[in-house]
């Protein structure tokens, strides 16, 4: 680099400053705006995604579905055996598996649950509900029912049952009261509602109800077996790894979180690239208020840029000089912006903290790195060409001799 | 004894324009100056005495005819060579000062060596110091153009012309907007760096007392040199 476009660039920047202030404080914003939407749309994805895994199982351990057996194959004939539609995908042998999945890197938590599907009955109302018995002390493993309980207790007697807010209302129940359950193997029992829960997730609160392990037994005819087993694993976002190897290692069905989810998915992506066209927004007026600064002063240094051609300035050193007015107001207003952003993200809350109504902003989702290198080259870019303007000044013209 | 020639033009000839506005400004200029020469360029506004300035000063080229310097054929040379032969062998003085107002006194001395070189150096330095002496401006060497007077700026332009030792210096009015005392200041230094540095000077002017301060006089009456 030529010290003498250096020292001149230097020396532009310097001998107008408060412009030269006003152009980089303008950078910065570019450069706060870039940064606070990394930072938000980051945050967002987390905050959706702490959400969404929260209160559902991560991984779900099945019995596979088995294919027809083909008992016989040859030339013009197949016989199969037909599939038992009867016959319900329960896990019999289940109990050798569970330290096997709990000792499985990854996993924190494991419920093995029975389910089923049943109809709640009070007076004429009736409605549909899905069954869930935990394990003693598995009740809040997968979603935390203890801490959504907003009315009565979470314990779970042998007649107890808990139900979700949106269902007790529907059908008014209370706490206390006593209602019918018939399951789909039709057996009927009447149990005592000993907690409303409130989890935030519609389908949960006006569906799920959650008993006593061996009562769902007795429920559901399953004397043995299981229905499924719920995992939790850390972090979320490697389900589909593990889940593929407790696949491998238990022989079961595995299903992670993410396959079921592709929605989230897709809000996230789409959430993404508003976030990336704001970014390249805040860039382009990086560009174009660099470039019309910097063809501004060249208009009023025309004369300047003039003499010095006419004394033996070359045009690469006019170019270099310009080039690197743009760069330095580039990298100046960046730094400034990133460091400016970095305090004011500072105070904020971790996303998993933040409470209804805040933005869920994440500070380590900021890019300021990507930040400040994208400025500084969007400011190179945007005085090559006023530069390159500026060395085509005719010196005859400009010194107007 | 006759000095050695340092430039050599014949039959140049500058046309602007084209077609009907076309304006034929140089007519067949002959003209030929020797090493440390000082001649004054007399001719009423119009006659053409800026436009010959600047293509002797090889930024811009003539129409037609030949021009050569110290052996050089200017008129066919590619522009990147016209411009290091205008850095290393040509100073400029120009009517208004052009002084960068962002560099103080002694940087804008400096400032086509620095441009040359690509840096500011010592040695510059030094040089500049001494031509700031030589125009009387040691006390304002770091001052920048807005606080000197019109003729304190001439003069630092004047020394700004000298910095790489040029053979000639090109000098547009280089009086023409000081008042009488300035001028005449001016014209005692350019005198004084002709006698002690031996560069050659062409000066135009349309002015008489001034003309009257050098060796010779060569005369422009509508795009040609009625005397020389
Ligand atoms: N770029 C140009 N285009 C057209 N005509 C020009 C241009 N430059 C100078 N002229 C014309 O050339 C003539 C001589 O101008 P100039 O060399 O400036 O004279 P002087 O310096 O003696 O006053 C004038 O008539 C002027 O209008
Ligand atoms: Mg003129």
């Amino acid at each position: 680099m030529n010290p003498y476009a250096v020292k001149l660039a230097m020396r532009h920047l310097l001998s107008h400053p408060g412009q030269t202030a006003l152009l980089m404080a303008g950078v910065a914003l570019g450069v706060s705006v870039f940064i606070f939407m990394s930072a938000l749309i980051g945050g967002l994805a987390t905050l959706l995604t702490l959400r969404t895994v929260g209160s559902i199982p991560h991984v779900v351990l099945e019995m596979p579905d088995r294919d027809p057996a083909t008992l016989y194959m040859g030339p013009g004939a197949q016989v199969v055996l037909q599939k038992d539609l009867s016959r319900r995908g329960q896990i019999t042998i289940w109990q050798p598996m569970i330290p096997i999945i709990e000792q499985s890197s990854g996993v924190i938590a494991v419920s093995p649950q029975i389910r089923g599907s049943a109809f709640v009955q009070r007076g004429q109302a009736v409605s549909p509900v899905g069954v869930i018995g935990t394990m003693p002390g598995k009740l809040s493993v997968i979603a935390e029912i203890d801490g959504a309980i907003v009315d009565g207790s979470s314990n779970l007697p042998a007649d107890g049952i808990l139900i979700g807010s949106v269902l007790a209302r529907d059908l008014g129940l209370r706490v206390g009261q006593v209602v019918q359950l018939t399951s789909d193997r039709g057996r009927s029992r009447s149990f005592r509602i000993g907690g409303i829960f409130t989890l935030g997730i519609a389908s949960a609160d006006r569906q799920s109800i959650y008993m006593n392990f061996a009562t769902a037994r007795a429920l559901f005819d399953l004397p043995t077996g299981i229905s499924r087993i719920e995992i939790k694993v850390q972090p979320a976002t490697d389900a589909a790894g593990i889940a593929e190897r407790l696949r491998l290692s238990t022989g079961l069905k595995a299903t992670a979180w993410t396959e079921d989810n592709q929605q989230l998915f897709e809000g996230l992506d789409a959430q993404a690239r508003t976030g990336t066209i704001i970014k390249a927004f805040s860039l382009v007026t990086i560009i174009v208020g660099i470039a019309s600064a910097m063809l501004l002063s060249i208009v009023r240094r025309q004369s300047e840029i003039g003499i010095m051609r006419a004394m033996g300035a070359s045009r690469g050193l006019v170019i270099s000089i310009y080039v690197l007015e743009g760069t330095l107001i580039g990298v100046v207003g960046a730094i400034t912006g990133a460091l400016a952003a970095w305090l004011a993200l500072l105070p904020l809350p971790p996303v998993s903290a933040v409470t209804r109504g805040d933005l869920p902003i994440d500070r380590q989702q900021g890019d300021f790195l990507l930040a400040i290198a994208l400025t500084t080259l969007a400011a190179t870019l945007a005085s090559i060409l006023p530069a390159r303007r500026a060395a085509r000044i005719d010196p005859v013209e400009a010194i107007g001799a | 004894m006759t000095k050695e020639q340092i430039l050599s033009v014949t039959g140049l000839i500058k046309d602007f324009g084209e077609g009907e506005t076309q304006t034929h400004v140089l007519k067949d200029i002959n003209l030929a100056m020797a090493a440390g020469e000082m001649a004054a360029l007399l001719g009423p506004s119009g006659s053409g005495k800026s436009t010959l300035l600047t293509i002797l000063g090889t930024l811009m080229r003539a129409t037609g005819g030949t021009h050569e310097m110290l052996g050089v054929d200017l008129m066919h040379a590619s522009e990147a060579q016209r411009t290091e032969f205008r850095s290393k062998n040509l100073g400029f003085v120009f009517q208004f000062h052009h002084l960068l107002p962002d560099l103080s006194a002694l940087e804008n001395v400096m400032m086509p060596a620095a441009c040359a070189a690509g840096r500011e150096t010592a040695t510059m330095r030094a040089r500049a110091s001494e031509l700031l002496d030589a125009v009387g401006l040691s006390d304002r060497r770091d001052f920048r153009p807005a606080a000197m007077s019109g003729g304190q700026r001439q003069r630092v332009a004047v020394a700004r012309a000298l910095i790489n030792n040029p053979v000639l210096v090109l000098a547009d009015e280089p009086t023409g907007n000081l008042d009488r005392e300035s001028a005449d200041h001016v014209m005692d230094l350019i005198h004084k760096i002709n006698q002690t540095m031996g560069s050659s000077f062409l000066i135009s002017t349309h002015d008489e007392h001034i003309a009257g301060r050098c060796q010779r006089r060569i005369e422009l009456l509508d795009g040609r040199i009625v005397r020389s």
